[in-house]
């Protein structure tokens, strides 16, 4: 069989990186092809590369038996080369249809006035063909993600796309909503349609996958068949080594005291009367599906959010915490799950984003800057963590996920905080650097900080927590030890919500 | 210092590379885009008209740019924050008023004048940024506000009518007398452009050296992530427009100490001209980068435009359209630089 896209000796590099060195990869008509590798593995240049985002320093493409040599997102387009990207690009205040066919819609009679009944008839012929269920006239910013990454693929689906490049597209997507998803492509594998998947989720990779390919710091290691490839040897390829994932983590046995007392917060209606209590030296894990209410408890301690009413005591004193500066005053820290807009100034270097939260102790006379001290603070953290990067004057953006994540961690930890909020602290971040992830917390929790872990994975929370507190809707619905844990009880409680309703 | 090896092998990779950053980061590209314009300018206009590079000439330059430029540093902080600030122009004219009040109605030494200048300044900045950080009003909207504001209350305060320092002799020295002359008498540099100069140091050592300068940085950069960070962004963001209102002062005793008298028509328009220097001198609009030296360049370039094209004896009116053009032309630059990076 002739594949529809093949790569073959593809290179590309940014300034300071070599993102990408003698890549080949070929996908063909009618599969799923996923791409794994640890963040800054190259995926997401590859795959830009080939949707005419950036363009290659030296390679070849071959599409459909021709060279091609894509400038721009729309000249790819225009040949039926799609992505969905992970952070969906939609209108928000424009109609399902108005999405799909912007910069395409179809004129009336004098050509100058837009025909909405024929947009919104093509729109729905292209959902019912997928068995979408989606109003074509409803407002996008209306939907729920799920619908609006289908609103997107269905764009896709408007330029008869022939290839189909999936970034992350399960990353906010609850149980149901992934099942759907995967109908859809199941759908456009039988019409043809070849699909690049990107993913850290094992377990989608054996239900939806038929090869993958492995790339490592931006080099191509191999590409296997999906089904007869075991989760270890795949995971081996991406870190280069073979994990012993498995390994459980030594837990914190004595309680130290309390930490951190939450009593009776309400803040919204995310936040209904939820109390909890956290040692120092425990991981206290929080559970629960998404929109529970996890990120909008952490907030609301921190001061980002405004607290109708209820009661936060810190170290045995009761605490008025208004704002983010007086939470941080009483040593409590907040890793935000979307870094990129709550975590940091992406646009500055990495020293100014560690020192950020704590620049008063560089300062000389109180207002200058102590820029040897900072260099050394951001060395020692950049060596600590492993922070790969070229310098410590590196931009930010310039950065991988997971080292951008460990930029966070190192800002809180040079706060020296003794509460810190981890939010989702491995979202995004691949198997090694989530190890790594894994083990710093756990030293954290050792050296007596007190530690809230909020993550919608759940074997994550099981594995870390020495706690579990599960929510729904607001509210806390049980709490767990270690021990009584297990993915069933913990699904239970997330979802209390019908059996409330049902007494 | 403990593993030499380790930190000189980072060292030295870092000072290399750093040097080469350094000189073709984008930032400086930039800066050398706004420096050799203006270099092309000053050929350009010397081969245009022989009078151009007179001495005279050149002093008439320099003491044009020196208020213009003191207003663009106040707004280059406030820019890089990512805000604006409409009311430079008319707060200047305000503080001149003030010290017209304090030293001609009072009777007050001149240093008292020039402290409440300074002071009224900063006060009216502190006003616009707490308007902006803890009201949530649009900093556009705010500094609009303002503007209007201050430009009423300079006529109230005057009686709409020019207050002349008749009881303070040396008040036309802080601006037009030379302490250059008193050294080098054939270069008689008005003590207005050495009061910009050494403004530009201290406000660029400000801005790369203390805590003030890095949250102006990262407060245009992500002013979330800031908050997040236990940072008191409001305190810090009230400090700098402070600041900002802080240098209009100085701006309204040169302009003040240069007619001799503080007159309260005065001041609309100049916060234009001085958005359009920090703009041309390559500060982004949208905030986070921004330096002071630009903003330099980009008001020597205003000003050099405007000499030269009235020495060639453009009309006024065309002069007006000329300027208008290099700022478009400016911004492209900016822009097409940036899709490079």
């Amino acid at each position: 069989m002739t594949p529809l896209i093949s790569v073959k000796k593809l290179s590309k590099s940014f300034p300071g990186v070599r993102a990408l060195h003698d890549i080949q990869f070929d996908l063909v008509a009618g599969e799923v092809h996923t791409l794994m590798g640890e963040n800054g593995a190259g995926k997401s240049t590859l795959m830009k590369i080939l949707a005419g985002v950036y363009t290659r320093d030296s390679g070849e493409i071959v599409y459909d038996g021709q060279p091609v040599d894509f400038q721009s997102p729309r000249e790819a387009q225009a040949l039926g080369v799609c992505i969905i990207h992970q952070e969906l690009q939609l209108m928000n205040h424009l109609s399902v249809a108005q999405n799909m066919f912007i910069g395409r819609e179809p004129r009336g009679r004098l050509g100058v006035f837009l025909d909405e009944d024929k947009l919104n008839k093509q729109a729905s012929e292209i959902l019912a063909r997928m068995h979408m269920n989606l109003d074509p006239r409803a407002i996008v910013s209306t939907l729920t993600v799920a619908k609006q990454q289908m609103v997107e693929i269905a764009k896709a689906l408007s330029f008869d796309s022939r290839v189909l490049i999936m970034d992350e597209p399960t990353s906010a997507l609850n149980d149901a909503e992934i099942a759907e998803l995967f109908r859809i492509i199941r759908e456009l594998k039988s019409g043809g349609v070849g699909i690049i998947y990107i993913s850290h989720k094992m377990d989608e990779l054996k239900q939806i996958s038929d090869r993958v390919t492995v790339l490592r710091d931006g080099e191509y290691v191999a590409t296997v068949n999906a089904q007869d490839t075991s989760v270890e040897t795949i995971i081996g390829m991406m870190v280069g080594r073979t994990l012993t994932d498995a390994e459980p983590s030594q837990r914190g046995t004595d309680k130290g005291e309390v930490a951190l007392e939450v009593n009776h917060l309400n803040a919204g209606p995310l936040v209904r009367d939820v109390s909890f209590a956290l040692h120092k030296g425990e991981i206290l894990g929080f559970a629960g599906l998404m929109g529970a209410g996890r990120t909008e408890v952490a907030r609301a301690v921190f001061g980002a959010d405004p607290v109708e009413s209820g009661e936060i005591i810190v170290n045995g004193v009761k605490a008025t915490i208004r704002t983010p500066s007086d939470a941080v005053r009483r040593g409590i820290g907040y890793l935000s799950e979307d870094r990129k807009r709550f975590g940091l100034a992406t646009g500055m270097d990495v020293e100014s984003n560690i020192v950020m939260s704590n620049l008063s102790k560089f300062l000389s006379f109180n207002f200058f800057l102590r820029r040897n001290q900072m260099r050394k603070t951001a060395s020692h953290f950049i060596k600590l963590l492993g922070i790969r990067t070229p310098s410590a004057t590196q931009t930010v953006r310039l950065l991988s996920g997971g080292n951008q994540q460990k930029i966070v961690i190192a800002k809180w930890l040079e706060r020296d905080c003794d509460v810190l909020f981890f939010d989702e602290p491995t979202r995004g971040i691949d198997v090694g650097a989530k190890s790594e992830i894994y083990k710093l917390l756990r030293e954290l929790a050792g050296q007596g900080k007190a530690i809230v872990m909020i993550s919608s994975e759940l074997p994550e929370v099981l594995r870390m927590s020495d706690r579990i507190v599960v929510m729904c809707e607001g509210r806390i619905t049980g709490e767990l030890s270690a021990a009584e844990a297990t993915q069933e009880r913990i699904m239970q409680l997330a979802t209390r919500r019908e059996t409330l309703k049902a007494a | 210092m403990t593993q030499p090896s380790d930190s000189s092998a980072l060292g030295s990779q870092g000072r290399s590379s750093g040097l080469r950053a350094r000189l073709f980061s984008p930032t400086a590209l930039q800066k050398m885009l706004a420096f050799g314009s203006l270099i092309l300018l000053l050929i350009f206009f010397s081969f245009a008209s022989p009078s151009f590079m007179q001495m005279d000439n050149m002093l008439g330059i320099l003491q044009a740019t020196a208020v213009n430029g003191v207003l663009a540093i106040a707004c280059t902080f406030v820019i890089i924050t990512g805000g604006i600030d409409l009311s430079v122009g008319t707060l200047m004219t305000f503080t001149a008023v003030i010290c017209g009040v304090f030293l001609t109605n009072w009777h007050f030494p001149m240093w008292i004048g020039v402290l409440a200048a300074i002071g009224t300044g900063a006060l009216c900045g502190s006003i616009s940024g707490t308007l902006t950080a803890k009201m949530k009003i649009p900093p556009f909207i705010a500094t609009l506000g303002m503007m209007m504001l201050l430009k009423g209350l300079s006529l109230v305060v005057s009686a709409d009518k020019p207050i002349y320092f008749t009881d303070t002799d040396n008040f036309s020295m802080i601006s037009q007398d030379s302490l250059i002359a008193y050294f080098l008498p054939s270069v008689p540099i008005p003590n207005a452009v050495l009061i910009l100069f050494f403004l530009a140091i201290a406000s660029s050592i400000t801005l790369n050296r203390t805590a003030l300068g890095r949250y102006t940085f990262a407060l245009g950069s992500n002013e979330e992530a800031v908050r997040l960070s236990g940072v008191n962004v409001d305190r810090w963001k009230i400090a700098i427009y402070s600041l900002g209102g802080a240098i209009c002062g100085i701006a309204g005793l040169l302009i003040a100490s240069r007619l001799n008298s503080a007159q309260p028509a005065l001041g609309q328009g100049y916060e234009l001209e001085a958005i359009a220097a920090v703009v041309i001198g390559g500060t982004s609009l949208s905030g986070g980068s921004g330096t002071i030296l630009g903003t330099i360049i980009g008001a020597f370039i205003m000003s050099v435009l405007t000499n030269g094209l009235r020495i060639m004896s453009v009309a006024q009116e065309w002069q007006i359209v000329v300027t208008g053009l290099i700022i478009i032309l400016a911004v492209y630059a900016d822009i097409l630089r940036r899709r490079k990076s």
